[in-house]
């Protein structure tokens, strides 16, 4: 399972410094310079048949050095294969020319591998810097780019990428407010006793946790308090959360099931509107790059992939369907949220994408049944199919998503 | 991967794809490059094969011995490969479904499988990054297990079923009037016990390689690229070929112990191929299949244990051949023809009356052949401590009603065979004519 990992940071900095934030893939810079992305290398270099081309370039770092193949480069889109023959971690980082404004870094260039940083630069003058053992300011050198005609990119995907991130932060925020307020009522439901109003709350609350699944599991604590499956418990671990409530009101398919007593029932039942608290508490303080985003989305419809097609994830109720529907309702939201950026990079994938998140969602249509779904036991073998055919059409394409955007 | 590629790459590709030697701090991922590095002194590889590999030079184009991993087949030609190739050890088989209603998107992912698969039966990756270049942020356009494999002569072949052209009463893709009358479900068989998880398919992919994992990173990748277009209906893997297509290869055996296909139409002649493998221009409706053929699936359960209880001397009077030389009960040795009359001293025939070899003979078929090409199966077991195991059928012939079907009927009424085996899968599609370069897998049914 592969999730989303936001950062945290206390919220209030007027202007996020984006670099902070880059885990794992992209740095999309606070700035309005360039995206960069960093590549695996060696990728294909055009013109690599006659001259070289000017604006593929090589670092070769090590723990005492850090040479280019050349000083300076035509501005446009510009590849930085950064090889690190070191014995020390490695960074490459290209700073505007006070030094200190991050314009495109690589990090975590392990001894011996090869990594590349794409982006696209503005004719100007620049520092490169390789940082062995990732401290200090790093081996430096100046780097200048000429004026070829070809531009750097514009601020403006700068700020589709800050007004994704807080749209994104505006669901998250909200649909986190809603999951305590549910929750609040399958609690009190649940412990007076009111099984059948419980179990009409079950799905419907726990649509505000799906919705935002890729974010809530990122908080490593919580998820298994909050979310284990009976399955997944570790030999000598306490089961709480959702589905210990869930077993107790549809014990139908468990053997020889003792029912929880009251004093049991209201315990489990506070230690989920508790924790579920925690989360919120939690979830204020995020922000997330385009690229999150993007993962969160693809996060998402792995998570139906794996548990709601398969029927896995709802084994006492069999509401897989309700979750399901919570988790595509999230990575539409992360999509539409990035669309305005990808339809200026790739109108085609998005075209692909908006249409295949149509496509489930009508076979999804196909299974309501009043305000909710079919059971997952209504389901026959080749709905199922159809389903996981769909999911599997929207995801292929989803999985370039983050990529593109970055 | 960089420089994965067979010396009749073409050299555009080439030069896209190869970075200034200078910038690569290591060798690119090549599979050929690798397997000529670490095979050249126990294969006797010309020293010089692997480093002209891993430059992607395409002026020198060393004469390359073709052993048995490095060995690549054209995908491109008259007919597509796989069929009178000479059969490769291993399988892995896929029955797809067309899940798009779109004629435009089952034309391209036809020309997105071509390209892919003319790719990976020359050692390349499937997509044009490989599976370790590209954007960092993004997954790889090939899985990658293959990288360090040799091409192990992985052919590729794409067949059209029934359902492509009709399905449900529904004429999809505006094909319904090119589907030859002899493209139909095959009928159903005494004794079947079909599983429709198992059965039929709008395309099918047939996947041989030498090495296992080559053939299953064919189908593995050829599935990807067909999401949200077809999606795997059923898939088979074949461990072991049970038929030799060409006469420089030895008879295999099946899991019953006998060899298998000693019968078979080999690729040495070519007389034969024609009058039964390839599909003349005769129907009108099938113009587009000329120089085809059609491919019989059947996956055939073996009750293996019930028989290896059998004596010898049962066991070579159901298949009609000594289990040793496989010479016909009536004498001579492997290849040579069955006497059907001869006699013993309990006037029964030597080659029994129900006995597999007689069944099947051509001489009581209308001289019918076919280009047998199966493969042995074992699916794991059945929770009962048996074997799901067996033959996975594989037929070219030129028409199932004259070349397939009669036979099929006559063995699961008469065959003594048909007691220790139960066909559990069945499928039957068009296998369209090779592609030229440049051209796509059936262009021809949709221009």
């Amino acid at each position: 399972m592969i999730m989303t990992r936001p950062s945290r940071r206390a919220g209030g900095f007027a202007l996020p410094v984006r670099a902070l934030l880059c885990t794992s893939t992209c740095a999309v810079l606070g700035l309005p310079l360039l995206a960069a992305c960093t590549n695996n290398a060696p990728a294909e270099r055009p013109g690599a048949g006659g001259a070289p081309n000017p604006r593929a370039l090589t670092v070769q770092a090590t723990d005492t050095e850090c040479k280019l193949s050349a000083t300076s480069a035509p501005s446009g889109a510009l590849t930085f294969a950064v090889t690190n023959g070191g014995s020390k971690v490695n960074e490459f980082y290209l700073y505007g020319q006070d030094g200190l404004r991050i314009v495109g870094e690589v990090e975590n260039i392990g001894p011996g591998i090869t990594r590349e940083l794409v982006l696209k630069v503005e004719p100007g003058n620049y520092i490169s810097a390789c940082k062995p053992g990732m401290v200090g300011d790093g081996i430096r050198a100046p780097f200048s780019v000429s004026d070829s005609g070809e531009q750097g990119s514009s601020g403006n995907d700068v700020e589709l990428v800050e007004q994704a991130n807080q749209n994104y932060q505006k669901y998250v925020e909200d649909q986190t407010e809603q999951l305590v307020s549910m929750t609040a009522k399958f609690v009190a439901a649940y412990k007076a006793g009111k099984d059948d109003e419980a179990r009409a709350l079950y799905p419907v609350a726990r649509t505000h946790w799906e919705r935002i699944e890729t974010v809530a599991e990122s908080f490593g604590d919580l998820d298994p308090k909050l979310d284990l499956r009976e399955a997944d418990l570790e030999p000598g671990q306490k089961w709480t959360g959702w589905h210990r409530l869930e077993k107790d009101l549809w014990p139908a398919r468990a053997k020889n099931y003792q029912q929880l007593s009251t004093a049991q029932r209201a315990s489990y039942a506070d230690n989920l509107m508790k924790n579920t608290k925690v989360l919120q508490g939690r979830v204020d303080d995020l922000e997330f790059s385009a690229d999150e985003i993007a993962n969160g989305s693809r996060g998402l419809l792995d998570e139906v992939a794996t548990g709601k097609v398969t029927g896995e994830e709802e084994y006492w109720s069999r509401t897989d369907l309700w979750d399901f529907q919570a988790n595509i309702d999230g990575a539409v939201v992360g999509f539409e949220g990035l669309r305005p950026l990808l339809k200026q990079r790739n109108p085609d994938l998005d075209r692909s994408i908006a249409a295949k998140f149509a496509a489930v969602q009508a076979l999804l249509d196909a299974q309501r049944v009043g305000d909710g779904f079919k059971t997952y036991d209504k389901l026959t073998k080749a709905e199922v199919k159809e389903l996981s055919d769909a999911v599997n059409a929207l995801s292929e394409p989803l999985s370039k998503l983050a990529a593109a955007v970055v | 991967m960089t420089s994965t590629r067979d010396v009749r790459d073409q050299p555009a590709e080439t030069e896209v794809r190869t970075a200034p030697p200078e910038t690569r701090q290591r060798p690119p991922v090549s599979r050929r490059g690798l397997l000529g590095a670490a095979g050249a002194g126990l294969a006797g590889l010309a020293a010089g094969a692997a480093g002209g590999f891993a430059l992607g030079s395409q002026e020198a184009a060393p004469s390359q011995p073709q052993t048995a991993g490095t060995r690549t087949y054209p995908f491109y030609g008259e007919h597509q490969a796989g069929i009178l190739t000479p059969v490769q050890d291993r399988l892995h088989f896929a029955a797809f479904d067309v899940i798009t209603d779109s004629r435009a998107e089952l034309v391209q992912l036809l020309k997105d499988w071509t390209i892919a698969a003319a790719r990976m039966t020359q050692g390349l990756g499937a997509g044009e990054l490989g599976p370790t270049a590209g954007p960092y942020g993004a997954p790889p356009d090939d899985t990658g297990e293959a990288i360090g494999l040799p091409p192990a002569g992985l052919t590729i072949t794409f067949g059209f079923g029934p359902t492509l052209f009709r399905k449900g009463g529904k004429d999809r893709f505006g094909l319904g009037d090119l589907r030859p009358a002899a493209l139909q479900r095959l009928p159903h068989f005494p004794a079947d016990k079909l599983d429709p998880l198992k059965s039929d398919g709008d395309l099918c992919i047939q996947a041989c390689a030498d090495d296992p994992q080559v053939a299953v990173h064919a189908v593995r990748n050829l599935a990807r690229i067909a999401f949200g277009r077809a999606a795997i209906r059923w898939s088979q893997l074949g461990f072991g070929r049970t038929s030799s297509t060409s006469t420089g290869q030895d008879t295999a055996r099946n899991l019953m112990g006998f060899k298998d296909g000693t019968m078979n139409l080999k690729a040495e002649d070519p007389a034969a191929i024609d009058a039964h493998v390839w599909v003349p221009g005769a129907d009108s409706k099938g113009l587009w299949l000329t120089g085809g053929s059609y491919l019989v699936v059947r996956r055939i359960n073996m009750t293996i244990e019930i028989w290896d209880r059998q004596p010898l001397s049962e066991q070579e009077r159901v298949i009609g051949r000594t289990k040793a030389e496989g010479a016909p009960m009536s004498g001579g040795s492997e290849f040579s023809q069955p006497d059907f009359a001869v006699k013993g001293s309990d006037s029964e025939p030597l080659v029994a009356t129900d006995s597999h070899v007689r069944m099947v003979h051509p001489d009581h078929n209308g001289g019918a052949k076919m280009l047998r090409r199966g493969y042995n199966f074992v699916d794991g077991s059945d929770g009962l401590g048996r074997l799901d195991a067996g033959l996975f059928f594989l037929a070219y012939v030129r028409d199932p009603g004259t070349h397939f079907i009669p036979i099929q009927m006559k063995l699961g009424l008469g065959d003594g065979l048909s007691e220790y085996i139960q066909h559990t899968g069945s499928a039957l599609f068009a296998i369209p004519p090779g592609v030229a370069k440049g051209g796509y897998v059936g262009e021809a049914l949709f221009s």
